[in-house]
């Protein structure tokens, strides 16, 4: 950051190394931080652990692309310096199923959040689950909708407040995990915003694999969410992440479900599969030879 | 059941004493920092807390514990990762000793 700053020196030397910037700055765009998310906002960690998977395996950052929607998570695509796009309200998917089928070589990310990826973009992404596609999607699960002030969304648990269920949400929440494995996804798993390091080993086996791949991480939301819910600040929701989420690897995805935000939840893979993808089958029948 | 109870050796690495655990450096970018206290709160070694100075949007950024003693930073990471706003991060630091 060029930014002139007056600092308490006397601090400055008692304290660490003052630094100005930071290793992962190569594959953000450092011109738009900070960011806009609130104080504790789980979508930093998600950002974070991406960058750090990717340098990881050492990809060429030129071979992938990142699609994001609409919503606080949606602006991951102005943040990352990769081949990014933001698109309109649900639509990533398609944008990014159209860009695997027409260039095969790239590494395709869908970063949003569950309103866009299932309200507005369920039936995008259950088809894009049944097909198989070659695409990665991280759903941040924060069960709200952040941005445009804390609705209720298709993830919302039973009971919970929110600005448009005052007395309480009546309608039950989707199973996102189940409703993707059973649509037919390769990879399916649940990680929190806490479990930073068990999270970049997940995107990490992700990129590596084919097919559709979906991890879905619970981010705390403070503002939005957790202030009409008691669930303190973002330090005491990643606490209750971090002693409540139970580590239950190749669980069966019906029982995963997200009741209540204030009991015990499975996390882990729950689903790894090897599967012919939409390209590969494409590219199989393509290739027969047609009788005449 | 006539063996001999195996002898209880007990939690801990069998080479401690030839080994020394690295040493971290961390540095912060101090405008970075909203103040959320993560990297405080989840620190493996406990060696940061919350400073008394402002930075210029008015949140408190990390410092170090003024007692270092058995907490001492590791150089691994975990602020780093945890960071929603890439304020921090940590490096090793190579032991001047070993370079001679």
């Amino acid at each position: 950051m060029s930014m002139e700053f007056d600092v308490d020196y006397e601090y400055q030397d008692r304290c660490m190394y003052m630094a100005e910037s930071h290793p992962s700055d190569e594959m953000l765009r450092d011109d738009r931080i900070p960011h806009i998310w609130c104080t504790g906002c789980g979508c930093g960690e998600i950002i974070s652990t991406y960058i750090e998977a990717v340098k990881e395996l050492d990809i060429n950052p030129d071979k992938v692309a990142i699609v994001s929607g609409i919503g606080c998570i949606g602006r991951a695509a102005g943040y990352l310096k990769f081949d990014s796009f933001h698109t309109t309200h649900g639509r990533a998917i398609p944008f990014a199923t159209g860009l695997k089928v027409a260039r095969p070589e790239l590494d395709v990310s869908v970063i949003s959040g569950d309103g866009d990826l299932f309200a507005i973009g369920g039936n995008h992404i259950i088809h894009a689950a049944r097909r198989n596609m070659d695409i990665l999607v991280i759903c941040s699960n924060n069960y709200t909708y952040g941005m445009t002030g804390g609705q209720f969304s298709p993830a919302t648990p039973i009971d919970s407040f929110t600005t448009t269920t005052p007395y309480g949400n009546c309608e039950r929440p989707f199973n996102l995990c189940d409703l993707l494995a059973s649509a037919g996804a390769a990879y399916v798993a649940r990680w929190t915003s806490i479990h930073v390091r068990r999270l970049q080993k997940s995107i990490k086996e992700a990129l590596t694999k084919k097919g559709f791949r979906f991890i879905e991480v619970l981010t705390p939301c403070p503002t939005g969410f957790g202030r009409r819910n008691k669930m303190g600040t973002a330090i005491d929701t990643s606490k209750f992440y971090q002693d409540h989420g139970k580590i239950d690897h190749g669980a069966d995805t019906r029982d995963v479900r997200l009741e209540d935000p204030l009991s015990d939840f499975s996390i882990g893979t729950f689903v790894d599969l090897d599967k012919e993808t939409y390209l590969e089958a494409k590219e199989r029948i393509f290739s027969r030879e047609v009788k005449k | 059941m006539g063996k001999k109870p195996m002898k209880f050796i007990g939690r801990g690495l069998v080479d401690k004493g030839d080994k020394k655990s690295a040493v971290g450096k961390i540095y912060l970018i101090i405008e970075r920092c909203k103040g959320c206290n993560l990297c405080i709160e989840f620190c493996p070694k406990d060696v940061l807390k919350e400073s008394s100075v402002f930075n210029k949007k008015g949140y408190h950024p990390p410092e170090l514990i003024e007692v270092p003693g058995e907490k001492m930073c590791v150089g691994c990471g975990y602020c780093s990762l945890i960071c929603p706003e890439f304020a921090i991060y940590t490096e090793i630091e190579e032991d001047e000793k070993e370079a001679e």
